[in-house]
């Protein structure tokens, strides 16, 4: 079975209906857990990934605290039962590097001196996968940052644009990634177009890169709309509640 | 605590340098330290190279052995690539499990090689679902002295260009060079204090906030990104250190990979 063969696109149009811009459905739920400072459930269509946040609290061990500033740990993990074959349970070196890239997304928003000596543990959680689980878990963690009253300059915001049949298209879903002919996760700062992820594989021209670029910058505005509307949702509500 | 404090006088010198529009080394913003690349360096291995940039030593080695293909590419070769950051490059390496930047390190350069389809998977096929070639990809870094991509990434091509088959030793027999189609070149770039430098040096690294590694194929097409680091980048500075990156992966391949 040659892989370049199989037909991504038909009609103008992706094999799930979408167009070549088009995101897949997003779902955002902010305080889903009980006992984390701060937690989001976040959907991308068939992604469905759950952030937490706990600290900031005591780091240990003592030795890698920062005396100068908070230190953030950002754990990505794959649920077993994510994935079509199963995966072993544990960190294996895809989830070190992108648990390593997703802190490194958020790290410029955090404002990390006001808690020196601390840490601020960011857990992600993939329940089911079906590709760009890395975006979904920083959209998710931005959120639960948030939601845990860290300090923070801005939300990061983060999606990832491919390469189907020679076109430039937005948010891969798992069938795309697979016979897809590249795949390139982006985070960034939306309102100050930063960006603070940056991946690629698979093989782009210079102005594919660029226009992909746009594309997922444009994505980003709309996801930082979602997470903020999220947010704004969730604790205007208990206010309310307060008040009346 | 000492250490500390050097390091932070260490940064405000390479910034104040780069402000008035030096470096520490006295190059360029562009330009490259010597480069130097000796192949064919490790007799046991199916190729292998020996890559200086400027102080920077790593050893890359390619080794090949016949293995079970994945079962979703049951006609294609394997490709493994490792990076160990030795202990003897730098006193803050230590002993012990992979950590995250030899991770790191290690996938960067495996997908800048997988990304261009650099090497022909199918013509490593041995019996379809049996038996296929395993392509293993060890990085050895010798000396730290910053930009350790760069020089892991031109070893690897320059071990793979310069590997052979050894089909003799498992019996067998056939084509002996690697079919190799591209020649993917990871050019770095840091960003301190709104000037952009290609091939940092450790002090730059360690001053630096932000870095992105691109990896640029012959025909000038990409094959690989990764950025690494705690601050954001702006839309027209990735734009610039992409057009450093395919600019000086020409003049890198132009000299040092063209046989």
């Amino acid at each position: 079975m040659k892989k370049e063969e199989i037909e991504l696109i038909k009609d103008g149009k992706r094999l799930d209906g979408r167009g070549f811009e088009e995101l897949r459905p997003i779902k955002i739920e902010v305080g889903v857990l009980k006992r984390a400072d701060g937690s989001c459930y976040f959907e991308l269509g068939d992604n469905k990934v759950i952030a937490a946040v706990y600290g900031p609290r005591e780091m240990h061990p003592r030795h890698f605290q920062d005396a100068k500033m908070a230190v953030i740990k950002y754990r990505y993990n794959m649920a077993p039962f994510s994935v079509d074959d199963r995966k072993r349970p544990g960190p294996d070196r895809r989830s070190v590097e992108i648990s390593k890239v997703s802190r490194e997304a958020l790290d410029p928003v955090i404002i990390k001196e006001y808690y020196p000596k601390t840490a601020i543990d960011v857990y992600v959680e993939v329940l089911q996968s079906d590709a760009g689980t890395r975006t979904a878990g920083i959209n998710a963690a931005s959120v639960a940052l948030a939601a845990a009253g860290i300090p923070m300059k801005d939300l990061v915001s983060s999606v990832a644009v491919g390469k189907i049949n020679g076109e430039v298209v937005l948010d891969l879903n798992a069938v795309e990634d697979n016979y897809g002919e590249g795949d390139m996760p982006v985070a960034m700062v939306a309102r100050t177009n930063t960006i603070t992820m940056l991946q690629m594989d698979g093989r782009f021209s210079q102005e594919e890169f660029e226009r992909g670029l746009k594309l997922a910058a444009t994505a980003c505005s709309k996801i930082y709309e979602l997470q903020r509307t999220a947010l704004l949702e969730r604790y205007s509500e208990s206010i309310g509640e307060g008040e009346a | 605590m000492g250490f500390e404090i050097m390091e932070d006088i260490r940064k405000d010198y390479v910034y104040d340098l780069i402000g008035s529009g030096k470096r520490v080394d006295g190059r360029g913003f562009r330009e490259y330290r010597a480069i130097s690349v000796e192949r064919d360096v490790i007799k046991r291995a199916e190729g292998s190279a020996l890559v200086k940039i400027g102080e920077t030593v790593v050893l890359v080695g390619v080794k090949l052995e016949p293995g079970e293909p994945f079962s979703d590419a049951p006609n294609e070769g394997v490709i493994m690539t490792n990076a160990e950051l030795v202990p003897m490059a730098s006193p803050d390496f230590e002993p012990g499990p992979p950590d995250e930047n030899s991770v790191e390190l290690a996938r960067v350069v495996d997908r800048g090689i997988r990304g261009s389809k650099t090497i022909d998977l199918e013509k490593l096929c041995i019996e379809e679902g049996e038996k296929v070639w395993m392509v293993f990809i060890d990085i050895h870094v010798l000396d730290n002295d910053g930009n350790l991509v760069d020089a892991a990434a031109l070893g690897a091509i320059a071990s793979l260009l310069n590997a052979h088959i050894p089909n003799e030793k498992y019996g067998l027999s056939g084509e002996s060079s690697l079919p190799i189609r591209d020649t993917p070149v990871a050019v770095t770039t840091v960003e301190i204090g709104g000037n952009i430098l290609a091939d940092p040096n450790l002090y730059e690294e360690n001053a630096a906030t932000s870095k992105l590694t691109v990896i640029s194929n012959a025909d000038g097409t990409l094959s690989g990104m990764q950025k690494s680091g705690s601050d954001g980048l702006k839309e027209e500075e990735v734009a610039e250190m992409v057009e450093i990156g395919i600019e000086k992966a020409g003049e890198i391949r132009e000299r040092y990979l063209v046989t």
